[in-house]
Order: C-alpha cells, then structure tokens, then sequence
C-alpha cells in the first residue's frame, strides 16, 4: 500500500476544482494594495474573504513599529522560548493582554491554532470530559485529540441540548470543560453564551471560549462576546488569535494565575519557535488601537449590515446572523464553484468552503466585510451577487 | 434493556438518510468508501445514537470504525466497560 493510497477519493474530488480555471483551494493573490484591494492574475478585486475585521493590516502605525522591530531585533527569534529565552517584547505583550482583559495571565502562542492546542489539549487528559459545540473549529477538536479527552459533541448553538448532555454525565458534569467559540467562522453566528454561561452555573464544569473571530469586533473595548454579554466572570479561559483583528500572525490564551503553568507543561507552546519580533511589535500596536478605537467596530458593524441586508433583498440564504461573516449559501459545490469564479471576474474576492469543512453539508461563499471596506465596496461586493442571479 | 438487532436497524436507519439514493448498506458497508459519508457524518450518527439511547457516548470511540457493524460493536464494548455486562 502507498503513503498516499488513503487520499485516492480525496485527491480526485479536489482534482475537478483544478482542471480549468482558477483553483478556490490554491488562491494565489498576486498582489495586496491595501486591507481592501488586491489582484488576482488580471483581475483586481475588493478583497471580502480575509478575516482583517478592523482593517488594521495597512495601519501606519503598525507597520512602522513592525519595521523599527525588525531593524533592531532582526527578522527571527529562531527558538522556544523556553529553551532559547524570551524577548522583551513577548513578555510586555503578554502583560498588555493581561491587562486589557483584566486577568491574572495572558500567555502569547505562535498562532491561533497553537494556542488552542497548547492550552486545551494539557488541560485534559483522558479522565476529563470536554463537551464541545460540532461547529468548532478544527484546531479544538484536535487539541481535544491530542490530549486524550473524552469528547462530547453537543448541537450547534444548542444550549437546551448542551444541558441535556451535561444532565446525563450526572456527577461527572462538574468537573467537564464546555468549549465554544464567540462567533463561528462559517457561519457568521454567535454562542449563546448567557444560557451556556447559566448552565455552567447550575450544573457545574468550566468554561473556555474561543473568540478568535469575535475579538476586536464585540464589546465595548473589543473584548469579544463573553464582554459583550457581561458574563466575562463565567468564562474561566479566553483563547485568541493574532490573525484577525490584530492583523499579524500569533495567539493567546487569558486566564487566572494558575495558567501560567502551561509554559512548563504544554508541548505546543514548548516546543515551537516563539512569534518573531517585528509580529509582536505590530501586535502590541494593534491591541491598543483596539482599545481605543472604538469607531472602527461600529463601521465594522455597518459594513456587515449593509451587506447582509443587500445580499438579503437580493434572495440569497444567508446566515442566522448579521456579522461580519456573511455566508452565502450555494446549492452544489459545482454552483459554488461556478459562483466564486464569476465573483472574481466581477471583481470581487471572497472564499468558496465545501463540505465538510461547512456544517450541515452546504457549499458557502464566505464573505467577510471590515472595517477598512468604503461603502461603496460594499456596494460592488451586492452588485457582483446580484449579476451573478442574471448570468 | 438494549437489543443488538434493534439497534444496528436503527443506524441502518439513520444511514438511510445521510447518504445518496439507490446505494446499498449493509452491516459490512465502509462508512466512507461505500457509502461515501464525510467524518463529520460518522460523528452525527454517533449523536443519534446518544439521543437515542440517552446516554453520553465519547467521540473517541469511533477511532477504529469503518463499518456499521464496527459502530455497534463499539458502542456495545463502551456501554460494557462504563455500565457492566449488558
């Protein structure tokens, strides 16, 4: 048998999205103008599938600080921070995200997925239970994997069905972990966080949320949904990412001070080179535009309403929610296809996902609105849709 | 008290309705090859099952399934080991 035989059925599914035209797998934007605008082959297109929800990627700011860090401290850290130590600069990040969410800890990862690796996969073990929403993401059902947990599925933004779960572990429902995101990436919506938050109470067990798409872009100073519901006191662990609003690459974990044994303990975070300085630098940048900024999540907000409510006149199906995840629902990954390739030729980027990376088997244009995109974006982004109905 | 026969019938059942018209399952199908489910898939047939039965059952436990028969044997082996004989 061959190393590659088990992926025969894969490969020749991804095979027909190669044979002619442009692959949505393997996107190659040839060029970035700006958090909004960038080119594909011949075609520039307004960029509406990148996740930059606060535009911050082209910040003046950021970028400068990114290049002075770069300058000075050179382009790697080329080690663990355990073995090879720490720069300054991670730490009073770390500190700078400990006090924005006013906790004990903050501890900074390589990426958002190996934040959620290193903290929840040592965290467990296989006597504890993890009772995780189906939607979440890939890197929390492997972090779960990884260490050994008994996992429990419950209905997507179901809390009555979390509950039901919970009830029948029995004594056991004390001691699980319920893990959730703040908004969910496919979908655009958002967790119920107050019934699952008052479930937590009654019925015990401890609370992780994952507001990688939800930070910067909910509550008053951009803390995410558990801020944005006043329940911040009922989540024990907030897990985040560097790659959205922060517009860099990195992640984080927050929490109480007893976290802070994860730095000896978690592989994912033990054994990986450490972000590079010119990423934190812009980080740190970020983070406290987003403290202060407040303007930039409410023309977020009226980019993603005005998107949703134009894709909405227009007849399409689209998420439960506003937000700043429009998804788009397509009938057939052939359609899909067919609509993301005549998207881009009207001049609009956004992201074609097939099952079974979408829930309940449908094929999504994904768009993602921020908060650099000009109305009149947003109007080119409904025009293209609405051309699509008439080709 | 569980029944073997009822509960392979009930994922037989339940496969009817996740896969493509006209395809045969049979005990002995391969989940993925045959009857051509995406993991995820597999993953929600569990759910029903605890919905069913009303008992919590860890995904961990699809780890080696490939077959419906596979399925309900794993199944059986938890309940065993979590609750005694059956």
């Amino acid at each position: 048998m061959g190393l590659y035989d088990k992926f025969t059925r894969l490969a020749s599914q991804r095979e027909q999205f190669q044979t002619s035209g442009l692959n949505p797998f393997g996107t190659c934007i040839d060029e970035v103008y700006s958090a909004t605008e960038g080119r594909i082959g011949g075609q520039k297109v307004v960029l509406a599938g990148t996740n930059n929800y606060l535009g911050l990627t082209f910040n003046a700011q950021a970028i400068a600080v990114g290049q002075a860090a770069l300058a000075a401290q050179g382009t790697g850290t080329t080690g663990s921070r355990m073995a090879n130590g720490s720069y300054g600069s991670h730490l009073a990040l770390e500190q700078e995200l400990a006090t924005f969410f006013d906790r004990a800890t903050a501890i900074v990862f390589s990426t958002g997925y190996t934040a959620n690796l290193g903290v929840i996969s040592t965290l467990v073990d296989p006597n504890v239970v993890v009772l995780i929403d189906e939607d979440c993401h890939a890197s929390i059902y492997d972090a779960c994997v990884l260490g050994g947990a008994q996992i429990i599925r419950f209905r997507h933004n179901d809390a009555e069905d979390l509950e039901r779960r919970m009830v029948r572990l029995g004594e056991r429902a004390k001691d699980t972990l319920i893990i959730v995101e703040g908004i969910y990436s496919m979908l655009g919506d958002v967790a119920p966080l107050i019934e699952i938050a008052e479930i937590k109470r009654r019925l015990g067990g401890y609370l992780l949320v994952d507001e990688a798409h939800s930070f910067g872009v909910m509550g008053a100073t951009g803390r995410g949904l558990s801020q944005e519901l006043g329940i911040e006191e009922d989540v024990d662990i907030i897990l985040g990412t560097f790659s959205k609003s922060l517009a860099s690459i990195g992640g984080f974990a927050v929490g109480s001070k007893a976290m802070e044994v994860l730095r000896y303990s978690s592989r994912p975070y033990i054994f990986t080179a450490s972000p590079s300085p010119s990423s934190i630098a812009s980080v740190r940048t970020s983070l406290s535009i987003i403290a202060q900024r407040s303007d930039l999540r409410e023309k977020l907000w009226n980019n993603a309403t005005r998107l949703y409510q134009g894709l909405e006149k227009l007849g399409y199906k689209l998420g439960p929610h506003i937000s700043p995840v429009v998804p788009v629902m397509i009938g057939s990954k052939e359609e899909g296809l067919r609509h993301w390739r005549g998207l881009i030729e009207k001049g609009v980027y956004v992201n074609l996902v097939l099952p079974p990376a979408t829930p309940a088997g449908i094929s999504l244009l994904r768009c993602s609105v921020n908060a650099a995109h000009s109305e009149e974006q947003i109007d080119t982004i409904i025009r293209a849709f609405a051309a699509l109905k008439s080709d | 008290m569980l029944n073997r026969i009822d509960l392979m019938s009930y994922i037989l059942e339940c496969l009817q309705g996740m896969i493509t018209e006209g395809v045969e399952i049979t005990p002995t199908s391969d989940l993925i090859n045959d009857l051509g489910l995406e993991s995820i898939q597999v993953m929600n047939l569990l759910m029903m099952l605890e919905d069913k039965l009303d008992i919590s059952i860890p995904m961990n436990i699809l780890l080696n399934v490939r077959t419906p028969e596979q399925f309900l044997h794993s199944i059986l082996s938890h309940l065993e080991s979590t609750n005694g004989a059956l």
